[in-house]
C-alpha cells in the first residue's frame, strides 16, 4: 500500500501549521512532549540510583554534574516537564471521568496546568536550595 | 446487531481486533492515579527531610518504607512510560522495520532500567 502510487496522492488531512494555536491543542501537544522528555528524566533518576548504590564519591561526582549550571538548566526543564504532566494527567482523568469537556472549562483547565507546571518546578526548587 | 459480523464469541470476550481490548488504556490510567500519589511523596519526603547530601539519603533509604517506595515509584513510572511511548511509536513510526525495532527497545529500556533501579535501591537499603 505504501509504494502504490494512486494511493499516495489520496489526501492528508491538514497538519499542525494551518491550525491557530488554542490552548486546549497546546496543552494536548505538551502533554505528549513532556511525556517523552520525562524519559530522560526517568534515566537520569535511575542514574542519581546507581550512583548511591556505588558510595560517596561517585554520588558527590553525579550531585556535581547535576548541580552544574548546565545540570540544573535540564534538572528545571524536567521538574517543569513532570509537574505539568501530572497536573494535565489529572484533568485527563476528570476527563476519563466524563466531566470537564465544556470549552469554557477546558480552556480554563487547560491554563491551570499550564501553571501548575511552571509553578511546581519553582516550588520543587525552592524548596531545594532552602533546606 | 443481525448485520454484524462479529460472532457471539467475539463480542463476548470483548478484545476487539487487536485482541488485547481496552488493558492498554486501563493500565495506563491505574499506573497514573498511583504515580500522582507516588512522585510527590517522594518529591516532597526527600526535599524535606534530606539535604541531598550522601549520608542523608543513605539513611533515608535505608527505611523499609522509603526504599519500598521508592522502588514502587521506579516500576509504577517506568511501566507507564513505556506504554506512553508505545502510543508515540505507534503514531509516529510508520516503516514496519523502524516501528519494530523502536518497539523493541521501548520494551528493553525501560526493563533495563527497572531492574537496575531496584537493584540500586536493594544495595542501598541492605548497606544502610
Amino acid at each position: 500500500m505504501a509504494g502504490s502510487h494512486s494511493q499516495d496522492k489520496r489526501p492528508l488531512s491538514p497538519h499542525l501549521q494551518v491550525w491557530r494555536w488554542h490552548v486546549t491543542m497546546a496543552t494536548s501537544i505538551f502533554h505528549r512532549a513532556a511525556g517523552v522528555g520525562l524519559y530522560i528524566g526517568a534515566a537520569i533518576l535511575t542514574g542519581w540510583l546507581v550512583a548511591l548504590a556505588s558510595g560517596p564519591l561517585s554520588y558527590d561526582g553525579y550531585m556535581g554534574v547535576l548541580t552544574s549550571p548546565l545540570g540544573l538548566l535540564v534538572l528545571f526543564a524536567i521538574t517543569a516537564a513532570a509537574c505539568y504532566h501530572l497536573a494535565n494527567g489529572i484533568r485527563h482523568l476528570v476527563w476519563d471521568a466524563g466531566k470537564g469537556f465544556e470549552p469554557k472549562v477546558a480552556t480554563a483547565s487547560g491554563w491551570a496546568t499550564i501553571v501548575a507546571g511552571g509553578l511546581g518546578a519553582i516550588i520543587v526548587f525552592a524548596l531545594a536550595f532552602l533546606f | 446487531m443481525s448485520n454484524s459480523l462479529r460472532t457471539p464469541l467475539s463480542r463476548a470476550r470483548g478484545l476487539g481486533s487487536a485482541k488485547h481490548g481496552v488493558s492498554h488504556f486501563i493500565h495506563q490510567r491505574v499506573t497514573a492515579i498511583f504515580l500522582a500519589l507516588l512522585l510527590p511523596w517522594f518529591a516532597l519526603s526527600l526535599l524535606l527531610s534530606t539535604d541531598g547530601s550522601f549520608d542523608a539519603i543513605q539513611h533515608w533509604m535505608g527505611h523499609p518504607f522509603n526504599a519500598a517506595g521508592t522502588a514502587l515509584l521506579a516500576l509504577t513510572g517506568l511501566y507507564h512510560m513505556r506504554l506512553g511511548m508505545q502510543v508515540v511509536i505507534e503514531d509516529y513510526i510508520t516503516t514496519p522495520l523502524a516501528r519494530t525495532l523502536c518497539l523493541l527497545a521501548n520494551t528493553a529500556i525501560p526493563a533495563l532500567l527497572a531492574l537496575v533501579a531496584v537493584l540500586s535501591i536493594a544495595k542501598v537499603f541492605v548497606g544502610a
